[in-house]
């Protein structure tokens, strides 16, 4: 394996405009603005982060993930990296990162996918698409992104989830290579809404086997 | 390269139709049917998405595709998954081995900054055309738009990663006649563009021309290559012909 490229943040928790813990299960959406910067930290270790991106002001802008795997011309996301959106801009750049590596090819897990992969009786267990779904079923777009719907669902980031590709194109969900403490942060270059799902995945090891809280600060520009 | 090594039954044959390099396409493939794109001259790229005909918010998924198969690539014996666990299409033939599906297409300001300006005014049929445009032209056609538009295929591009996940686009020049054969197991809505895979570092705009030939080939049998490829693909077969009974 690869060295990581580990940076850490001189923002202090103390001077945030916004902090908060997001349940394992729960969602989260939140309009993050040009020149802030938002942390996400991992409080307890190996807890995968489902996270989209939306241009606060026309969503139909949005991440993408192959516009920033293209982009790089690499797979994995980590300090440095920018996240491109749909059009060919940079929604936000990845500033500090203490866990090194974050997937963004492994998309969200769902009901459905959970069928495929592991059994048909799985439906029932909660998901990240169901947590997608109902966060923009509860948001009316509050003047800005207008109301949203599953069409806007698109590849996600797995911030401290752990995805290898094999150069003989293998894929695999490794153990996580986050621990408690580690964060990402990135800074908003433009007006974007953040919608997260803290997974709630127990049949593969992308949590441990065990979700858990994480924590979210935004701080204004320095 | 031995190519054609499965000649199409005449008696099974549906169209066929050229989809020249740069350009676009789309179309409905039902349930049972097959189509074959080949690689005419050996440089083609095709990128592809594909959606429910009928229920058009369900669509290719990149993401659940991989995880269900354990794979970064595709090639014979994979599905292609819909968001709602069902198999939209599967491969069931390929000469190439190895199918892009994580690096997305090129765009106008990608192809002007590196091929240079070529527009229809000046160059007429011949105007430089870029990926993401042609499948945006084409959704428009069915009435889906930017919001619809999610990680494509690429197929006949071979894109390999590293262990830090740097990838390296592979020339495949040399390989006219390659093709695959993808057999659809709904009906399915299949939106194309030849334009230049993104990461395709060759300095001339010249994407190859591509075959479409569309033909019957059956729903799969309890034997069938991609069914048994892995248990998720069983399960994934099943709930896809539950919707048909």
């Amino acid at each position: 394996m690869s060295t990581f490229n580990l940076v850490e943040s001189p923002l202090e928790p103390k001077h945030a405009v916004y902090d908060a813990i997001v349940e394992a299960g729960d969602y989260w959406i939140h309009p993050i603005r040009k020149g802030q910067v938002f942390r996400i930290l991992d409080l307890e270790g190996n807890q995968a982060v489902d996270t989209l991106f939306y241009n606060l002001h026309d969503p139909e802008e949005r991440y993408s993930a192959a516009d920033t795997v293209r982009a790089q011309g690499a797979l994995y996301l980590t300090a440095g990296t920018r996240l491109m959106s749909s059009e060919g801009n940079v929604m936000l750049t990845l500033t500090a990162d203490t866990c090194g590596r974050h997937d963004t090819l492994g998309g969200a897990c769902s009901c459905e996918s959970n069928t495929v992969r592991y059994a048909l009786d799985k439906r029932p267990m909660h998901a990240c698409r169901d947590s997608f779904l109902l966060a923009l079923a509860h948001w009316d777009g509050e003047g800005s992104t207008g109301p949203m719907t599953k069409r806007d669902i698109t590849s996600n980031i797995n911030f401290f989830m752990n995805v290898p590709v094999t150069p003989e194109g293998g894929l695999s969900f490794a153990d996580g290579v986050s621990a408690p403490g580690k964060y990402v942060e990135m800074r908003a270059e433009m007006d974007v809404l953040c919608l997260i799902s803290n997974c709630p995945q127990l049949n593969n090891p992308c949590n441990a086997y065990n979700p858990t809280p994480i924590r979210v600060l935004i701080w204004e520009q320095n | 390269m031995a190519q054609n090594l499965n000649p199409i039954p005449p008696d099974r044959f549906l169209w066929e139709e050229k989809l020249p390099g740069g350009c676009h396409w789309s179309g409905i493939l039902r349930r049972g049917h097959a189509l074959r794109l080949t690689d005419l001259a050996g440089r083609a790229n095709v990128s592809a998405l594909f959606y429910n005909a009928e229920e058009k918010l369900e669509r290719y998924n990149m993401a659940d595709t991989l995880k269900a198969q354990h794979t970064a690539h595709l090639t014979a014996g994979h599905a292609l998954y819909s968001d709602m666990g069902h198999v939209l299409c599967s491969i069931i033939q390929d000469t190439c081995g190895w199918h892009d599906t994580v690096c997305g297409t090129s765009n106008a300001a990608m192809v002007r900054a590196k091929y240079g300006e070529s527009s229809y005014q000046t160059h007429s049929n011949a105007m430089y055309r870029n990926g993401r445009d042609g499948l945006l032209i084409e959704l428009g056609k069915w009435g889906l738009s930017k919001r619809d538009v999610v990680p494509n295929v690429n197929f006949f591009s071979k894109v390999v990663a590293d262990d830090a996940g740097v990838l390296y686009f592979v020339e495949t020049d040399a390989r006219a006649g390659a093709y695959l054969d993808l057999r659809f197991e709904m009906n399915v809505l299949v939106v194309l563009s030849a334009a230049p895979h993104p990461l395709d570092p060759r300095p001339d705009y010249a994407p190859g021309d591509v075959m479409l030939t569309a033909w019957k080939a059956g729903a799969p049998e309890p034997d069938d290559l991609c069914r048994n490829h892995c248990p998720e693909n069983q399960r994934g077969f099943y709930q896809t012909e539950i919707l048909y009974r």
